[in-house]
């Protein structure tokens, strides 16, 4: 679905380098990496904000900046951090937004745009936000009316850049059980950023580490979050032992002698 | 906790209940824009009944019947020639640059996601004032001069602020720069006004506070012409706004060809300011008015919001110079003047709310 194939990138300096990583319909992919590894960049390119300097992100057989805007809008979303607002929006309103690229550029939202997007408010459990202005929401609530202005984009892929920053643990939780629900039942691919290991633990089917812009792991995510390599990552001892209910790895911080 | 809503391929089902106050419908939209335009036309009835002498409205509209019939006038000639000759052109001049002065204003606020934008404030409307006053001293004798050049001093006041204010955060920022480009501009033009000596420029400071009383018929027609292009190009692109407004970055991700709709709105703002300042002079606060007013009243969507202001822009203008006009009669203020009274407070007012 999509190929990230030997990405490279630069500002004033090398900020990515030789980056290859693919997300398969139905799967989920965590993105681990420290403070400034280039893992915002690589979502700006896998999204066709930014321009690879080499290589390219290819969705669906197609590199996606040779794509029209609304053509990527239809099947790729982009969930970020929300930016402030300063006009009366109601979350209604920011949700229909994600139904531009699937309307006509004229005209009222029909019934179905309100419809696909009043369904997507109830599934991040944002749906009694729906008439109230964007702005006077709290930070997490904001972030999931965001979250449902991408589901009512209905996309094939799902990118997420630290979707769970300014959100309570019982909601961090909610979004990605949503967000594996969801890759499930509509064979949907989804790529996430955090730095929260274990949500990326628990619900990543592969996880892909990232430091100084250099790929440093990549595959299943029980062969890849190993106490050497996210120690390794982090440049701090970690500790990895099993979660008692799922037997996935769970990671904390050791104890500095 | 999630409820069990499915995001499944049939929305259709389990369709949950929405809250109409939540979005623009079309009823409110066609409501709210039947509701100016009544208004709008009867403020124009009252605004030809008033003045020095009074016409009665009933007088106008037999006489207005007359017109479109083509029947011979029943008015005296005296009132045939205050409220048809005098009168009318000034109120179509009032109308079209309250139209286009908002509609500037409705696309600087949207694309620069800031509700203080307004060409008078961020010094578009001083780069206007700037291109025709030097078309008034330099090319009096080309045709057209005045709006071309009066458009060209407002593209390039926008493209400076746009530099200056684009990706800041803070939106008194943005206005910072505005007011020192507006302070820089008009320092040009007192140079420029004080050191010609042109009979043209004699009334150059009254023309800088608005002044609708020059409303001619080639004037008339380039501003209607402007405000038509403007608003077609505006509301084609009203969707695309509501999406800028939130961030470029989003509108980009949710498949908006931002750099393209930037370019023509921004392009589109400029003309409708440069039109309207070479037609009736640096009229303030406008732009910055009623966009706001319209938001307050029936919400954020630029589908009703854009053609909502041209309608109530033309209607705050057509008022204020009609108080311009009869306040002190037959004394005339600049109605720039009025529209600054009413717009600085309302500025003040978004800048402490913004903070």
């Amino acid at each position: 679905m999509l190929e990230l194939s030997d990405i490279s990138f630069s500002y004033e300096r090398e900020v990515l380098s030789g980056i290859t990583l693919e997300v398969r319909a139905g799967e989920v992919v965590a993105l681990l990496g420290p403070n400034g590894a280039g893992k915002s960049t690589l979502m700006g390119i896998a999204s066709g904000m930014l321009k690879a300097r080499r290589g390219e992100a290819i969705f669906d057989g197609q590199a996606i900046t040779s794509l029209a805007r609304r053509e990527v809008a239809r099947h790729v979303a982009l969930v970020a951090q929300a930016g402030e607002v300063r006009f009366p929006l109601t979350a209604l309103e920011y949700v229909l937004a994600g139904r531009f690229a699937h309307a006509n550029v004229l005209g009222f939202d029909s019934p179905q745009d309100v419809r696909v997007a009043m369904v997507s408010l109830e599934a991040t459990d944002a749906a009694q936000f729906a008439a109230r202005r964007f702005n006077e929401l709290s930070s997490g609530e904001r972030q999931r009316v965001v979250l449902a202005r991408a589901l009512a984009q209905e996309p094939k892929l799902l990118l997420l850049d630290e979707p769970t920053a300014s959100l309570d643990i019982a909601h961090q939780v909610d979004l990605l059980r949503l967000v594996r629900r969801l890759a499930g039942e509509r064979q949907m691919g989804a790529l996430f950023v955090t730095h929260e290991i274990n949500l990326a633990a628990e619900f990543a089917d592969r996880v892909a580490l990232i430091k100084g812009g250099r790929l440093l792991a990549c595959g299943d995510t029980p062969e890849v979050m190993t106490a050497e390599l996210l120690s390794e990552l982090f440049e701090t001892p970690l500790l990895v032992d099993a979660h008692p209910q799922s037997g996935r790895p769970r990671v904390t911080f050791a104890r500095t002698p | 906790m999630m409820r069990q809503a499915e995001i499944t391929g049939n929305p259709m089902s389990d369709a949950p209940a929405v809250n109409t106050r939540g979005y623009l419908t079309r009823r409110r939209a066609v409501f709210v824009i039947a509701m100016l335009g009544i208004v709008l036309v009867l403020a124009c009835v009252v605004a030809l009944a008033l003045g020095s002498e009074y016409v009665a409205p009933n007088e106008i509209l037999v006489g207005l019947w007359a017109k479109l019939t083509g029947a011979a006038s029943p008015l005296s000639p005296e009132h045939e020639v205050i409220t048809f000759g005098l009168r009318l052109p000034r109120i179509a001049l009032a109308l079209g640059v309250g139209a286009t002065l908002a509609l500037a204003g409705a696309a600087f606020q949207a694309l620069l996601r800031n509700p203080l934008a307004d060409p008078y404030v961020l010094g578009v409307s001083g780069g206007a004032a700037l291109g025709s006053i030097v078309a008034l001293m330099f090319f009096s004798q080309v045709a057209f001069a005045r709006p071309l050049l009066g458009f060209a001093g407002a593209v390039a006041a926008t493209f400076v602020i746009y530099l200056f204010g684009r990706r800041e955060d803070d939106p008194a920022r943005l206005i910072l720069a505005g007011v020192i480009t507006a302070t820089f501009l008009s320092s040009i033009i007192a140079v420029l006004t004080s050191v010609a000596e042109n009979v043209k420029l004699r009334n150059i400071t009254y023309w800088l506070l608005g002044d609708l009383s020059s409303g001619n018929t080639q004037g008339i027609v380039f501003i209607a012409v402007a405000t038509l292009i403007g608003a077609v190009v505006l509301v084609t692109q009203a969707r695309a706004l509501n999406l800028m407004m939130v961030g470029e970055r989003d509108a980009f991700a949710l498949g908006v060809e931002t750099a393209r709709v930037r370019w023509l709105v921004f392009i589109t703002a400029s003309l409708l300011t440069g039109a309207a300042v070479s037609a009736g002079g640096a009229i303030g606060y406008v732009g910055l008015t009623v966009p706001h007013l319209v938001r307050l009243a029936s919400g954020a969507d630029n589908r009703l919001v854009i053609p909502a202001s041209s309608l109530a822009g033309a209607l705050l203008v057509l008022i204020a110079d009609t108080i311009a006009r009869t306040a002190f009669a037959p004394r005339e203020l600049p109605t720039g003047a009025i529209t600054a009274l009413i717009g600085a407070p309302v500025f003040v007012y978004l800048l402490l709310k913004s903070r």
